[in-house]
């Protein structure tokens, strides 16, 4: 196992031999940056980006993985698949505490599935191929698929299969347990405090299960609202770790030449971000299919690449990054054409009624972003009234459907089958998430297309599946995608071994310390 | 009133006041005229330093926006947001003033701790809260600044009317047998206007500080640009581009100033000791 986690820190880090031949030294408070504050830490039921940064240090899945996303040992230290691909056996880590010192047993995995079929939607549909889970002994786990499921392995890391403590949630209303407020994980760092607005203080689990791990002392997580004042406390030494995206991007390249300052853009691998508009296929004008393709034509998404994202990340030709499994470009386009979107909206007998746009509340990119679309949607006549609000209230009217066009960037998970499928296919339609199938698009077709590509082998089969959806989605633009993100990670120089794995800073500061 | 124009047009800080009004308030009702384009249109490359382009005068902002179109736009915000939540705060203070003033006794008590109520507030603090909650629109700023200014026109007017009422020819009215609302109205609000008149011009100027300290705190109405938005929205760039900030900061500036001058003019204007004895 050593080797494999040697061989990820190599091709997440790029760092060179002599770096990792350095003896990782033990202690040292590290201060990263939160944008924005998280709207809650307990994992299993919030799963917003800076949730999954934050709680990624305190709870644990069963597996991580590698940048290449090959599987590697956390909780469970070893697994076997059976010849017909349907049974999945984990052999969980003894010896393994929570934060209250009660062991963590398979009892704990069984529970923690219970309550995320419940409380996480992705969870819910990425354990929906399997029929049975047993538990022979303490340290084993046996999923029983219907059926084989391609990407069944790449479904147990932290953020999408968060493992949480039977002994604390069971019976309780999880929604209003206590522990929601001081979450109780088993990962190298302890929930201690939580200054709303200021910051979140997790401490050493000196109980952690990989010896000698983790080597901090302390994460301080600062919660500082605005864009300016963060790359400020980087520069003035107030913190030492801007996270991607925690900075806005024309400061990237200034930030990135300070003294003793490494950047990196790995550590996104696994997650892929795309961006895209929800459009509410529901009610209103865009409804119709003429006026969500006016929308694409309308955007100008290359304005927004060089000028808001300051020439980072790529213009999306599709409901797939262009990184993951299956991605096809051989889709409709969509180049920037206000006369085309014109003429859509007028065969669409479209005629100025008001349509709500809401930005996403992530700062000052997404605020000029949501300006920019605005104008472009304008100038093609759409009457767009920006509604403002925080992230809160944004996933609030998000989770009612009440919106007309909404921001937002949602990760891929590496395969089709885990990020992609789930925003399109019509049984992910539930209110109250901000996730999934929001945009309330519904077509049998692409359910089936879906429905099989998961469980279909071999691999050109499944090819031919998604570039097929692919090719359905594109034309009926169910929502309207914008660019596949890049978040450039900028650490001071003395922090190491910070990203280890394709899940990145969301994978948890185990392996990370201080160079004093 | 042809007195009051005299003695205006007299104090030179008055006239100056009243000439970056009016400057401002043409350019508010004529500019967006003569730029039919919206502010939010890109126009040209971001960051485009001011006086480089003839079309762009000012520069662009972030986005390629024409900053000088934005501030055109965003003069109407800020008069607007300024008058609309004075006249609103005067509508609210004079009458709970005047009848706390003239009724005396449990109803000024009542009036006036409900007014302190308000006062021992910090008054950005609740206009920002009203706002957050209220969602940010042109309605709900107006609306909250405009209950976070009346208590003083309130303790204002109580004041004068508390004075007046003892007068000889309001004692006279209530011996004639005059209603209440009449003498109010009639005898003893004219005669208490004046202070109210300098306290409103000041009260503008405040609300549209107020206004731009909410839009630059992200509090502003999103679909509506206005002076504090750009000073909010530019000041991350500020060390890349100075002139997004700087620009509509003076137009705060001046404008504020032009309404103070005003009220300084007309405190000089209407007072009878100091403009009718000849300076």
């Amino acid at each position: 196992m050593p080797k494999r986690v040697l061989l990820g820190l190599l091709l997440a880090c790029g760092l060179t031999a002599p770096a990792l031949a350095q003896e990782p030294k033990t202690g040292g408070v590290i201060n990263a940056v939160i944008q924005p504050e998280p709207p809650g830490l307990m994992l299993a039921q919030v799963q917003n980006g800076p949730t999954q940064m934050v709680s990624g240090n305190i709870f644990e899945g069963l597996l991580r993985y590698s940048p290449k996303l090959e599987p590697l040992p956390e909780l469970a230290e070893s697994w076997s698949v059976s010849e017909d691909a349907k049974i999945y056996t984990f052999k969980l880590k003894k010896g393994v505490t929570w934060h209250d010192g009660k062991p963590f047993t398979a009892a704990d995995v069984l529970f923690s599935m219970e309550m995320l079929k419940q409380t996480h939607a992705r969870a819910r549909t990425n354990l929906a191929q399997v029929d049975k889970i047993e538990t022979p002994d303490d340290y084993t786990v046996v999923f029983t698929l219907k059926q084989p499921f391609g990407p069944f392995l790449g479904i147990f890391e932290v953020g999408s299969m968060p493992m949480v403590p039977k002994h604390l949630y069971e019976g309780t209303d999880w929604k209003t347990n206590p522990y929601n407020n001081a979450p109780v994980g088993t990962g190298p760092f302890m929930f201690k405090e939580w200054q709303k607005g200021s910051f979140i203080r997790l401490v050493k689990n000196p109980n952690y299960h990989e010896k000698g791990k983790p080597y901090l002392d302390e994460i301080y997580w600062q919660i500082i609202p605005d864009a300016a004042a963060r790359s400020v406390a980087y520069e003035t030494g107030k913190v030492d770790v801007l996270p991607g995206g925690s900075v806005e991007n024309f400061d990237v390249p200034r930030l990135s030449k300070l003294k003793d300052t490494c950047v990196t853009g790995a550590g996104w691998e696994f997650f892929s971000p795309l961006s895209w508009l929800w459009l509410n296929n529901r009610q209103g004008p865009l409804a119709d299919k003429r006026v969500r393709q006016a929308v694409m034509y309308a955007i100008d998404r290359d304005f927004a690449k060089d000028v808001i994202w300051n020439g980072l990340g790529k213009v999306a030709t599709g409901p797939s990054a262009s990184t993951i499994k299956y991605y096809t470009d051989d889709v409709k386009k969509y180049p920037y054409d206000p006369a085309k979107a014109k003429a859509l909206l007028k065969e669409a007998g479209y005629k100025g009624e008001k349509i709500r746009l809401l930005p996403l509340a992530y700062g000052e990119t997404w605020q000029r972003w949501g300006e920019a679309v605005k104008q472009n949607l304008q100038d093609v006549g759409m009457t767009i009234e920006t509604i403002a609000t925080d992230v809160a209230g944004g996933n609030q009217k998000i989770g009612d459907w009440d919106y007309d066009i909404a921001f937002t960037y949602l990760y891929q998970y590496g395969d089709p089958a885990l990020g992609v499928g789930r925003n399109y296919i019509s049984s992910n339609i539930a209110k109250g998430q901000v996730f999934n199938n929001v945009e309330g698009y519904s077509n049998p077709e692409i359910d089936k297309l879906f429905a099989d590509g998961a469980t279909a082998t071999p691999d050109s089969k499944r090819k031919e599946i998604y570039d097929k959806a692919q090719k359905i989605l594109v034309e009926d633009v169910p929502v309207a995608w914008m660019l596949e993100l890049q978040f450039p990670t900028i650490t001071r120089c003395k922090v190491k071994n910070l990203i280890t794995t394709g899940i990145g800073v969301n994978d948890g500061f185990k392996d990370a310390w201080l160079d004093k | 009133m042809k007195q009051f124009w005299k003695s205006m047009l007299r104090s030179p800080s008055g006239v100056i006041g009243l000439i970056i009004l009016l400057l401002a308030i043409s350019v508010a009702v004529f500019g967006p005229m003569l730029f039919p384009n919206s502010p939010w249109r890109m126009v040209q490359r971001p960051f485009l330093p001011p006086f480089t382009l003839s079309a762009v005068p000012l520069g662009t902002d972030a986005l390629g926006r024409d900053v000088f179109a934005g501030m055109i736009f965003g003069a109407r915000v800020s008069l607007l947001v300024g008058l609309v939540s004075t006249l609103v705060a005067l509508v609210v203070g004079v009458p709970i003033g005047a009848m706390a003033g003239y009724f005396g006794g449990k109803v000024d008590d009542a009036l006036m701790r409900f007014t302190e109520f308000f006062q021992t507030i910090p008054s950005f603090a609740l206009a920002i809260v009203l706002v957050a909650i209220l969602q940010p629109s042109i309605y709900s700023i107006v609306a909250s600044i405009a209950v976070v200014s009346w208590p003083p026109v309130a303790r204002l007017v109580r004041g004068e009317v508390l004075s007046l009422r003892t007068r000889e020819y309001v004692q006279a009215a209530v011996v004639t047998g005059q209603s209440n609302s009449w003498i109010i109205l009639r005898e003893i609000l004219p005669n208490a206007l004046s202070p109210v008149i300098v306290l409103a011009s000041l009260m503008v100027a405040t609300a549209i500080l107020l206004e731009s300290s909410l839009a630059f705190l992200g509090l502003g109405d999103p679909n509506l640009i206005s002076w504090g938005y750009m000073v909010g929205a530019g000041r991350t760039v500020i060390r890349q581009a100075w002139w997004i900030t700087v620009f509509p900061g003076v137009a705060i500036l001046i404008s504020v100033l032009g309404l103070n001058l005003i009220g300084e003019g007309l405190n000089d204007a209407l007072n009878p000791r100091l403009s009718r004895e000849g300076r």
